[in-house]
């Protein structure tokens, strides 16, 4: 490169001056690409001073953490932390904090630990937090149920209500892939007339209502093909997941269309089991905070 | 477009049109249904269309002389906004649509097309790569030749680049709502529409090459240097991140050869860098260009121009990983993601510096030209959000961050605050000089949308700073019996204001969009007459 300034780009070639930009007062580069132009500003120091010091930090880091890799290894780092042990202590450490009064429900007496305030005061709170990240999209939000998930706040059970049942329910699952879950199904009647069927859906949703008549046809097609699942005129109460037909807790509905759907088609709901997710001592609490669920209101008629 | 071919290449492009016809038929008959046979349909339907456009005019137009080589050549350019306009108003209004869903998600129609999760990439994508690419690819174009002195290379690829590139994009946002997606966030089109973008860009690549080969000027513009990188890097990483094992050669699923966590950091790597020469590298071109033009100063630091460019082209490279902090991902990874992210910072403010000091002695400009008032706010919101980025690299700072909107919210500072506004300024430098005018046909207008568009980030970008932060601490809170404080429902819950003031904010903005648009019409419709004698190739001007 030319160190003569009158041979530079731009340069004036009797004077050897560039362009002074007469705002900056720097000159230019000489350069013109269709009328835009560089100055010939000096490097900005605070850049340079900038640029040094986040280098400066990123060789600290380097140095005191895991950083670089050496084939099949890694420089570990002054610090030696890894990130696994980290996330596996700080979890240790609310989990301490939280054996201080969940040891209680490892094997719990139901009837003592709803009895102990103090205990249920410090662990309604946590309660409540499992209960609504881990049930409440189906449940919903206050037990309220939907269509296709039962009512939880009420005191209508398909399974019973007491904590230990439901502490069962929750560890197996209903229709679930546990080994040992609950096992439900309402079968489909496709094979029956639709004609029968009809009358039956008519009776069914009677039934509720109290006005169903006991002694027409359809009353003997329920008592030949429903009673050993649903209990005597529907009155349920077997416990062994088939509702009562004649309380007005309803899971997928008891208008004739929808009982007509539930004959065609069958039903069969899935509860996941939570064995695998939860601890023992998690789903003995949920167990007693869900039966409690119903206490506090007062909508349904018992 | 026809009438400014010579002969010759409107043959040219009517065999294309036949070949682009052919495929389509092809794709079409082989798929038979699904997502593949629809595209192949559209690709027939453009190429037949093309067909009868240019067939059916081929000796209608006066043949071209070879004065045309003494002016550049615009056609491109002017077609590539008129799509970048059209994207904007798809993509921002499905963005709006998106975030009223968040408010409201009861309002979610009941058809899987319409569903939240296939509409969210319509969005991204109709913004980034409809909106972001035509932008891009229009103005590098024009800033190609003008920093060159020299006219295209040739005036059919520009055609097949931006034709092309469209169809891209409109296969990605139709696949999205018939579920065709290989679900890599930003690379979701399947692997015929990859190797299809591949082909277009390598034509794009080797235009911009052999434009620049012809320059009258010895020295290369920086603005080049951008759009070279964001060119050869974009090609980089699609090709990589996109390679993929197809089930058939006749439907449109396949898997990708990555597997675990190597697919999660090539994925990111790809991510990140996406947003560093696609969304930063190519505009930083368009900024070196519009504002110094629009201001009329000279750039104030070529030092800082070179340490910027080498510098962001070196570290961003490295810096993908932090998007996968505390994830499985190996500690050292995330270390050497953070370290280079902070790097970053410093050449990232040697542009945002050098482009606002290049104001100095133009600040009464700023002060009356809405447009240039545009690039210097986007130079603005460019030092803000690179800075938001270093800094939600660094890991304990990323623990609070990171799922949250915070990252939306920072997305959305660099994506409207940088990049939608350099757009716009970029385009209402360039509409009126496309049209043979002084002035936008409603030059209040402009005013108008620099405010709403200035209000829309704002009120988008400080509410999700609230709303990450907000989610951030709500996930990470125990009482003091150990239990979380709050379910993850309430951090739901506590959403709902800023939901609706970031559907606000979007409405701001997408209204400044369409007004823009409007405008940009109304300025095309009534073209002047004025041409700048100054405005022309160096090369084939009579030596002096
Ligand atoms: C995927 C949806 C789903 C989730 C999540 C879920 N459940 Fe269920 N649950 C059901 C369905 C469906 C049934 C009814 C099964 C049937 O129809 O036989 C049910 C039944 C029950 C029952 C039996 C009710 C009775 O009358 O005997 C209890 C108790 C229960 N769930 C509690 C819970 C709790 C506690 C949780 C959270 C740990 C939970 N469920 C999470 C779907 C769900
Ligand atoms: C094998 C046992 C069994 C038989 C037999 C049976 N059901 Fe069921 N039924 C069930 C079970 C279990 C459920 C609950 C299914 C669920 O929750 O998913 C059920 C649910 C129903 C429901 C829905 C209740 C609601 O709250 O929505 C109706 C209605 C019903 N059965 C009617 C009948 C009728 C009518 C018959 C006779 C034709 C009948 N069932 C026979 C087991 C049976």
């Amino acid at each position: 490169m030319t160190t003569d300034p009158k041979a530079l780009p731009g340069a004036d070639p009797h004077t050897g001056n560039r362009d002074i930009d007469p705002v900056t007062g720097y000159d230019t580069t000489g350069h013109d690409w269709g009328g835009i132009r560089e100055l010939n500003t000096p490097f900005p120091k605070v850049a340079l001073i900038a640029l040094v010091i986040t280098v400066v930090y990123s060789i600290i880091a380097w140095i005191l953490l895991p950083a670089w890799p050496l084939g099949r290894d890694y420089t570990r780092g002054l610090l030696g932390l890894d990130q696994n042990e980290m996330a596996m202590e700080s979890l240790g450490r609310v989990e301490t904090r939280r054996e201080t009064w969940l040891a209680a429900f490892d094997d719990p007496d139901f009837d003592a630990i709803a009895a102990d305030e103090a205990l249920m005061a410090r662990a309604r709170p946590a309660a409540e937090r499992l209960y609504q990240d881990n049930c409440a999209a189906c449940h919903g939000t206050e037990g309220m149920g939907g269509p296709g998930f039962p009512v939880l706040s009420d005191d209508y059970w398909l399974w019973g209500g007491d904590p230990e049942t439901i502490a069962t329910t929750l560890q197996v699952g209903i229709n679930a892939t546990h080994p040992d879950t609950r096992w439900a199904q309402m079968p489909a009647f496709d094979w029956m007339e639709r004609s029968d069927r009809h009358a039956l859906a008519g009776y069914v949703s009677d039934l509720s209502g109290g006005r169903a008549d006991h002694d027409g046809p359809a009353a003997v097609l329920f008592e030949e093909n429903c009673v050993a699942c649903h209990g005597e005129r529907g009155r349920g109460g077997l416990m062994n997941g088939a509702p009562a037909l004649t309380d007005d807790a309803v899971i997928y509905g008891q208008d004739e269309a929808s009982v007509m759907d539930t004959l065609r088609n069958g039903r069969q709901g899935l509860m996941p089991y939570w064995s695998d997710r939860l601890s023992d001592a998690e789903i003995n609490l949920l167990a007693v905070y869900v039966a409690g669920l119903g206490d506090d209101t007062t909508g349904g008629t018992p | 477009m026809i009438a400014t071919l010579t002969l010759r290449e409107r043959r040219i492009g009517l065999g294309l049109s036949v070949a682009l016809a052919v495929l389509g038929l092809a794709m079409a008959a082989a798929a038979r249904t699904g997502p593949m046979a629809v595209h192949g349909g559209m690709a027939l339907i453009l190429g037949l269309v093309l067909i009868f456009a240019i067939g059916g005019a081929l000796y209608d137009h006066p043949e071209q002389g070879e004065d045309r080589l003494t002016r550049y050549y615009d056609a491109p350019t002017r077609f590539g906004i008129v799509m970048t306009l059209i994207w904007a108003v798809i993509g921002m209004g499905v963005g709006v649509w998106l975030a009223a869903l968040m408010y409201w998600p009861e309002a979610t129609p009941p058809w899987p097309a319409t569903s939240f999760g296939r509409l969210r990439p319509v969005h991204t994508s109709g913004v980034i790569f409809g909106f972001g690419g035509n932008a891009l690819i229009a103005t590098s174009f024009w800033v190609l030749q003008r920093t060159s002195r020299a006219r295209l290379a040739d005036a059919v690829s520009p055609w097949v680049v931006l034709i092309g590139y469209n169809l891209f994009c409109l296969w990605a946002a139709s696949g999205y709502l018939m579920g065709s997606t290989q679900s890599k966030e930003y690379a979701e089109p399947e692997w015929y529409a990859d190797i299809w973008l591949t082909i277009v860009w390598v034509t794009y690549f080797v235009l911009y090459i052999r434009t620049l080969a012809r320059r009258a000027e010895p020295h290369i513009y920086v603005a080049n240097w951008y759009y070279m990188a964001f060119i050869l890097v974009v090609a980089l990483l699609h090709i990589v991140n996109n390679l993929a094992l197809p089930v058939s050669w006749t439907g449109a699923e396949s898997f990708p050869v990555w597997a675990g966590v190597q697919d999660a950091m090539i994925q990111w790597w790809y991510g990140h860098n996406a947003v560093a020469f696609f969304l930063t590298a190519g505009f930083l071109g368009m900024l070196y260009y519009f504002l110094p033009v629009r201001a009329q100063r000279p750039i104030w630091s070529y030092r800082l121009s070179i340490l910027s460019f080498w510098g962001i082209v070196f570290f961003y490279m490295w810096a993908g990983s932090h998007h996968l902090h505390y994830t499985a991902l190996p500690y050292w990874v995330q270390t050497l993601g953070m370290t280079f992210s902070v790097m970053l910072l410093v050449p990232s403010w040697a542009s945002a510096g050098n482009a606002i000091a290049t104001l100095n002695g133009a600040w009464h400009k700023v002060r009356d030209d809405a447009t240039l008032r545009f690039m210097f706010v986007a130079a603005v919101f460019y030092g803000l959000s690179t800075f938001e980025g270093s800094f939600l690299a660094i890991r304990p700072v990323n623990s609070l961050s990171h799922y949250t909107d915070w990252t939306v919210g920072h997305v959305h500072s660099g994506t409207l605050g940088w990049v939608a506004m350099i757009v716009f300024g970029a385009i209402y430098t360039l509409v009126p000089r496309l049209s043979g005018r002084d002035t936008m046909a409603w030059p209040k207008a402009i005013e108008w949308h620099f405010w709403l568009a200035v209000a829309g980030t704002l009120v988008y970008v400080v509410a999700l700073w609230n709303a990450g932060i907000t989610q951030g601490l709500m996930w990470r809170a125990y009482d003091e019996n150990g239990a979380l404080s709050y379910s993850f429902i309430q951090s739901v819950e506590a959403m709902l204001p800023y939901y609706a003031a970031r559907t606000l904010g979007g409405t701001l903005f997408l209204a400044g969009a369409v007004l823009c648009a409007l405008n940009c019409r109304a300025t095309m419709r009534t073209a002047g007459d004025r041409v700048d004698a100054t405005d022309r190739p160096l090369a084939a001007q009579p030596a002096e």
